[in-house]
């Protein structure tokens, strides 16, 4: 089975959470997913638009939706995926919104075109689960990462509303559970797996990021992990990025690196820590990885 | 033929939005209408009498009512019409209050369509035939299906009325979810102290066949005789040979099976006597768990036995009963609480049942009635309940609620005080639901005197914290948000049909309601009737229900099938399919069609051809749908009476 879609990388992609999205191409590249770039996209409107303006956050997703048309018309794709939860909310909502007929003829007005929008609409993680399948990525997996305590934290959007999501247990996902367990880890079972981290009162409100995502590093800890693994760019800015602020409010003493389960994907395949690249993450990794006989690869 | 048409008011239900006048004066011009009025009320007693004068005045030969639909009072009129001396089939209904007022607003085109209604039972009136019923001999014996407290209830009843019973149970004892329970509401009794003797004059009765470890494999036949094949699962132990003396049981090495009657806390051995009290005192093995049948080898239990009662190659075994009624009493099962993955249940150990602390309170259960949490055997002291798990919630297709975890869990937490007086309840709650005799005063009680917090706001995750749990929920009247460390968390998980209850319905005929639940005739008027004559329903099988209800129920379908076979013949109903020899080709159609095996093909001159067993066929007419011929045809409801009313609307 070879699969093709429409890549949708997301700001993030581009700029802060860079890492994901070069580890994330490079996972589907080993799985034999093709990805092309959904050609001249734009920004999806992220969390700000929706909350100003449905229709001007379902006209940002409609342009990028109509493109994907345009693009399936030309070759046969399996759908639209993206690595970026936020992202993909807003693409599965907007899909979700123009069953509305009426919604529908209006978001075509403001594009300017007619959309189908009816490629199916997924997250990278969801495809290399669901529609790969597990034992795939266990073909790929060259140094299993024994020894690595993780919890996952898939973030409070990844899986929710289920209604529209249509992925995983909304309270009790395991998608990521389990990819990191066929990656050799050892997966602790986390409660706040779902728990929001913030998002992006980050740039407005630290004091609710220090409670919120203080929290989930906390249990991290009390759970016994040794890294969180994330498949959200704002969780894992939250917690990685401004754990030193969240230490210094709370007066913990966290040490925990997060990373992207795609970096750790490049890991076990056995890719070193310069292609997953692991020097982007803000509280390195390294002493973990260097403790774990097996992991210290090419160096950085 | 002369024909009266009677529209009825119903009061403002019919009239308050059709002009019954102008559809009664509509209607004297229809052929063969010799008399047509309005009346206030058809089905009062005025009103019958009215139908009666008018049969006689006008020498009536059929009657049509117009009002409200059959279901409701077609059995009615129908006595009406015999009263005045006509036979009950010369009448129709046109049910122009569910199909014509209770739908439309607009008087114009509600009188329009009341008179088109009317007409059309006129028309089909005129091509009705007299009908009369047969008669055919009832099997005065009962089956109940189903060995909880409603089974058991219903068995002693028909069985004190000199009915013989034939119990059916599925597990390997009787007793059913009150077995498992402590104590119960709202007198905080011993519930083994109250059902035991129940369970054992279940046994002891002379009119009582006990069948445990034993479905209901088919069903087949009629009101007053059905033939029900029931499934005697293998116990693999001669149960006529076991005395219950409990030897095997603790000579058995296989000592971590799963213990289904203390709910999975705990274990049990392979070969085993599910509780102390079990009817019958049976020993049975569970076939997945014992090694002498998964691995051949063992067979500890068969050289102990003192009467050598262990039967290692014993087989299923049917059995036919023939029986006139049936109760089904089938019970319930609890919500699987894993489906809400937030509260960890399956997960975290120290998340438990309701049922599973219910044993844990029981001095019968796996901890002799000592509360220890599961993880670790401690003591717990801050226990928390959660309510409306699995109840009262749409997103997981449970919007009914169970109506007693309520009560279950006031009980639950008054029984923790008494086991453990320093302990602390809490219980999240939607809203209290204390109906019955005393409940509300209980709860109350579990409140003020015992001392339980009531919380009202639903949990939204419950999290492990330094070997405790941390419960974090809403104060929906404080309007803020509490955490509550706990020990142990205990989940009053609601209540879903029993697991193969559609199945069980199918093979009675039987319907049942979008949850598995069995329907009965009428919610209000018929409660333990269903619309399958002769089967009756007792206990949660029909809906979630506590005890008093559950015996209450069981009291009133013994009570039905005393008055069904009061009567020693019943009367059949000529409503039933019939086949045209002549045109009949024999193709079989009809009979691979037929859901209830009324058809058989017989051999006629020679020629194959359909016969209808009358007493089977139950008048639902898919044969005459079928019959490329038009051969077979259904009495009361004959293509040319269906297309003269197709006819009279349309042409």
């Amino acid at each position: 089975m070879s699969l093709c879609y429409a890549y949708y990388p997301g700001c993030s992609g581009l700029g802060t959470s860079l890492e994901y999205d070069i580890s994330t191409r490079a996972l589907c590249r080993n799985l034999g997913i093709e990805l092309v770039d959904i050609p001249d996209w734009n920004c999806c409107g992220s969390t700000p638009a929706h909350a100003v303006d449905h229709l001007l956050s379902a006209c940002l997703v409609g342009r990028n939706l109509g493109i994907a048309d345009d693009m399936a018309e030309a070759r046969e794709l399996d759908g639209i995926i993206t690595p970026c939860p936020s992202c993909l909310k807003n693409l599965k909502t907007t899909q979700y919104r123009l069953a509305d007929p009426e919604f529908h003829r209006k978001v075509e007005l403001v594009v300017g075109r007619p959309l189908r929008a009816d490629l199916p609409i997924k997250s990278v993680l969801q495809v290399v689960v669901e529609d790969l399948g597990l034992q795939a990525l266990a073909q790929l997996v060259k140094a299993p990462l024994a020894g690595l305590k993780v919890v996952p934290y898939y973030g409070c959007i990844m899986v929710r509303p289920p209604r529209i999501m249509q992925f995983d247990d909304p309270e009790n996902p395991m998608a990521l559970d389990n990819l990191l367990t066929e990656l050799g880890a050892e997966v602790l079972p986390f409660p706040l797996k779902t728990d929001c981290c913030g998002a992006s009162l980050g740039t407005t409100r630290k004091d609710v990021i220090a409670k919120l995502s203080g929290r989930i590093l906390d249990a991290a800890e009390e759970a016994g992990a040794d890294a969180i693994v994330t498949a959200c760019p704002l969780c894992q800015m939250n917690l990685d990025m401004r754990q030193s602020q969240i230490n210094k409010a709370n007066h913990s003493g966290h040490n925990m690196p997060v990373f992207y389960y795609s970096q750790l994907a490049g890991l076990a395949a056995g890719q070193g820590e310069t292609s997953t690249m692991l020097d982007k993450l803000c509280v390195s990794p390294r002493p973990l990885l260097a403790a774990l006989a097996g992991h210290t690869g090419e160096g950085a | 033929m002369n024909i009266g048409v009677f529209v009825c008011h119903c009061g403002s239900n019919i009239a308050g939005t059709v002009d019954t006048e102008a559809v009664a004066k509509a209607a004297l011009s229809f052929r063969e209408v010799v008399f047509a009025t309005d009346t206030m009320y058809a089905c009062s007693e005025p009103g019958q009498a009215g139908i009666v004068d008018a049969i006689k005045t006008y020498d009536l030969d059929g009657v049509v009512v117009a009002s409200c639909t059959p279901r409701m009072h077609e059995a009615t009129f129908r006595r009406t019409l015999e009263r005045a001396g006509l036979n009950k089939y010369m009448f129709e209904m046109a049910n122009i209050r569910e199909h014509v007022s209770w739908v439309g607003k607009d008087m114009e085109a509600n009188t329009r369509k009341a008179s088109e209604l009317v007409h059309m039972a006129v028309e089909k009136l005129r091509r009705n035939d007299y009908l009369e019923a047969g008669e055919f001999e009832i099997n005065k014996r009962v089956m109940v299906i189903g060995g909880g407290v409603a089974g058991i209830q219903a068995a002693l009843d028909c069985a004190d009325g000199g009915l013989e019973v034939i119990l059916v149970e599925r597990e390997p004892s009787i007793g059913g979810k009150m077995s498992k329970l402590d104590k119960t509401f709202p007198t905080v009794d011993c519930s083994s102290c109250i059902l035991g003797p129940k369970m054992v004059d279940v046994a002891q009765h002379p009119n009582i066949t006990l069948y445990t470890l034993s479905e209901v494999d088919s069903v087949k036949g009629f009101v007053g005789n059905f033939d029900v094949t029931v499934r005697r699962k293998a116990a693999y132990v001669d149960w006529d040979a076991c005395t219950g003396c409990g030897e095997c049981t603790t000579k058995c090495p296989s000592k971590k099976t799963p213990d289904r009657f203390n709910e999975f806390i705990g274990n049990t051995t392979a070969i085993n006597i599910p509780f102390p009290q079990a009817i019958p005192k049976k020993a049975s093995i569970n076939a997945d768990a014992c090694i002498k049948l998964t691995k051949g080898k063992c067979g500890v239990c068969a050289k102990v036995c003192p009467t050598e009662a262990i039967r290692f190659d014993q087989q299923d075994e049917l059995i036919t009963e023939r029986v006139g009624a049936i109760i089904a009493a089938t019970g319930y099962d609890l919500f699987d609480f894993t489906k809400y993955g937030q509260y960890g249940g399956g997960r975290y150990p120290d998340v438990i049942t309701s049922m599973q602390y219910e044993r844990l309170l029981s001095a019968s259960g796996p901890t002799e009635g000592h509360i220890k949490r599961p993880s670790d055997g401690a003591e717990p002291k801050d226990i928390v309940f959660i309510q409306c798990v699995g109840s009262r919630d749409k997103s997981i297709g449970r919007p009914y609620c169970s109506g007693f975890c309520c009560m279950y869990t006031a009980k639950q937490t008054i029984l923790t005080k008494d086991h453990m007086p320093d302990s602390q309840s809490y219980v999240f709650y939607m809203d209290i639901r204390s109906p019955g005799k005393n409940y509300d005063e209980f709860t109350r009680r579990a409140m003020e005197e015992y001392g339980a917090r009531y919380i009202r706001g639903r949990v939204s995750a419950i999290q492990p914290k330094n070997g405790r749990y941390l419960v974090k929920g809403a104060d929906t009247l404080l309007g803020q948000q509490v955490e509550v460390e706990a020990d142990l968390v205990v989940l009053a998980v609601g209540a879903e049909a029993a697991k193969g209850s559609n199945e069980l319905a199918e093979k009675l005929r039987i319907s049942y309601d979008p949850y598995g639940f069995f329907m009965e005739g009428h919610p209000k008027l018929k409660p333990v009737e269903t619309n399958t004559a002769g089967i009756y329903l007792a206990g949660s099988c029909q809906g979630p229900k506590d005890i008093p209800s559950s015996v209450a129920q069981g009291d009133a379908a013994a009570a039905k099938v005393l008055v069904l076979f009061s009567k020693d013949k019943l009367a059949s109903d000529p409503q039933v399919s019939n086949v045209k020899l002549v045109r009949c080709i024999g193709c079989g159609k009809c009979e691979s069609v037929c859901p209830f095996g009324a058809i058989e093909m017989v051999d006629f001159r020679g020629m194959p051809k359909a016969s209808v067993i009358e007493t089977v066929c139950q008048g639902c007419g898919v044969c005459t749908a079928a019959c490329p011929q038009g051969a077979i045809q259904l009495r009361h409801f004959t293509d040319n009476q269906i297309l003269a009313e197709v006819n009279t609307l349309c042409l």
